[in-house]
């Protein structure tokens, strides 16, 4: 059988790919680990000397601020240095291939690659190339998988619920198009959440969608019934108007969360999103700024995370 | 080989700091065998302070051959240290690394006036240049074994005696 490419002989977490695949220990030991570093986010000293000498640097072949910025700025409270490629602006526009791209970021001797890329498996590409003390972090490729925010919404659920093991979780909206939701069905299903539903239009579901063991809701209200967790995905704009969807009006009347349907979820439902947020297309702002929501504190876990991820990679 | 009996260091230790404790001490305790020693020694010396307990894994100078451990803790200091006369509490003083990476990491939280270090037992073999204020026991012990402190279900404490893990 061949090896899990994220884990090395011993089993232990090398790189960062997918969640899938990954063994419970390791998901477990990833948010024990982020626990810790929510801790040191919280002194007056943010920082920790573990990757002192050590460089990141951010890939970046499509744009992205919040998730290139929480990688930095976890980078840099591991007193790693940071070098930030935008490299959807440099080399790769004048046809450096991706492993020439990366061998020369090698030979300026990087030990932590973040990646993120609109190819499935662009990562993966460069994880079979690296050296051995290098390692590579997907911070999103294409459709395929981006396991850090699922990370960081495992961990926003086990903060606020403490377990899974008795979960109804709802992730509603644009399935089909979401590397959220497929990275963070595979880690609720592995640590033992029982329910995992997805509600959103039939145009919006992958086909095959059951087999990754989850609910399929067409009706939002019947999908929210006594749910603990409810995760909004971000419909896309350029998905509008077209094929799919008639108009944002008519998608925020059937999938977009208001107060009135937030209720038919259990008292203490929490509301979570990853973010940017289209208020009044997937969710109504009084939903998102109301007593429910912790998309903002999804945020501040989502640096202690990618700390965790970092040091676990960069000590095997 | 007979080790000393855990219980009655903690009170001999209680017996020496007594006579320490004043309006800024605190204790913190570190992971795991030092926190059960704080817990101990924190109750028995009824200090006002709550208690602060420390894993050191993110300052070890072995991150880089050993990599992040597997079940790490989190470190709470539910108090200011600037200014505080600090027990640092640790079951086994050996090398003297994990000292020094608990005081790194403890100026991340502030300046203390002072720094003490209390450990039940001290199995020599230093390292570093690090020496405990208040130690329970020398004990010596045999190489290729590691002395512990354990607690059994009736929170009654122990020294023990087991095969070193290999590196």
């Amino acid at each position: 059988m061949q090896r899990n490419p994220q884990l090395n002989a011993n089993g232990e977490l090398q790189h960062l790919l997918s969640i899938e695949g990954l063994p419970r220990e390791v998901l477990v030991q990833i948010l024990d680990t982020a626990e810790s570093f929510v801790g040191v986010t919280e002194r007056e000293v943010k920082k920790v000397p573990l990757l002192r000498g050590k460089s990141v640097f951010n890939l970046f072949f499509e744009p992205s601020t919040r998730t290139r910025t929480t990688f930095e700025i976890a980078a840099k409270r591991l007193s790693a240095d940071v070098i930030n490629l935008n490299i959807a602006l440099s080399s790769h526009t004048k046809g450096e291939s991706l492993l020439d791209t990366v061998a020369n970021l090698s030979a300026m001797q990087a030990d932590i690659f973040v990646v993120r890329h609109n190819s499935s498996g662009a990562p993966y590409l460069i994880a079979r190339h690296v050296k051995p003390h290098e390692h590579v972090v997907n911070a999103d490729d294409g459709r395929h998988a981006h396991p850090t925010q699922g990370l960081l919404d495992l961990y926003t659920i086990r903060h606020y619920k403490k377990e899974f093991t008795r979960l109804t979780v709802a992730i509603v909206g644009d399935i089909m198009h979401s590397r959220v939701a497929r990275s963070l069905i595979h880690g609720l299903t592995t640590l033992g959440a029982p329910e995992v539903r997805v509600i959103g239009p039939q145009t919006l579901l992958p086909s095959g969608v059951e087999a990754l063991g989850v609910r399929v809701f067409h009706d939002m209200r019947a999908g929210l019934k006594d749910c603990d967790v409810i995760v909004m995905l971000r419909l896309q704009n350029e998905r509008m108007g077209g094929a799919l969807l008639p108009s944002a009006q008519e998608f925020f009347k059937h999938y977009g969360l208001t107060g009135a349907k937030l209720s038919l979820a259990k008292p203490d439902a929490i509301v979570m999103h990853p973010g940017p947020m289209n208020r009044g297309v997937e969710i109504d702002s009084t939903v998102a700024d109301g007593p429910h929501s912790v998309i903002l504190p999804q945020v501040t876990f989502g640096i202690a995370v990618r700390m965790a991820v970092m040091s676990i990679v960069a000590g095997n | 080989m007979k080790l000393p009996e855990a219980e009655q260091l903690c009170v001999q230790l209680v017996g020496e700091l007594k006579a320490r404790i004043g309006p800024q001490t605190a204790m913190i305790g570190l992971y795991t065998g030092g926190a059960w020693l704080a817990e101990r020694l924190h109750a028995m010396l009824r200090l006002p302070e709550p208690l602060g307990l420390m894993d050191i894994a993110f300052y070890r100078d072995d991150y880089h051959a050993r990599g992040l451990h597997h079940d790490p803790k989190r470190t709470k200091i539910p108090f200011d240290i600037n200014g505080r006369d600090l027990l640092l509490v640790d079951d086994v003083l050996y090398t003297g690394r994990t000292v020094r990476a608990a005081m790194n990491e403890l100026f991340d939280y502030g300046r203390p006036a002072s720094i003490s270090l209390v450990v039940l037992a001290d199995r020599g073999g230093r390292q570093l240049p690090i020496c405990a204020q208040h130690c329970g026991a020398r004990v010596e012990v045999p190489s290729g074994m590691r002395l512990r402190l354990r607690r059994d279900a009736g929170d009654r404490l122990a020294l023990a005696l087991e095969p070193e893990r290999a590196a």
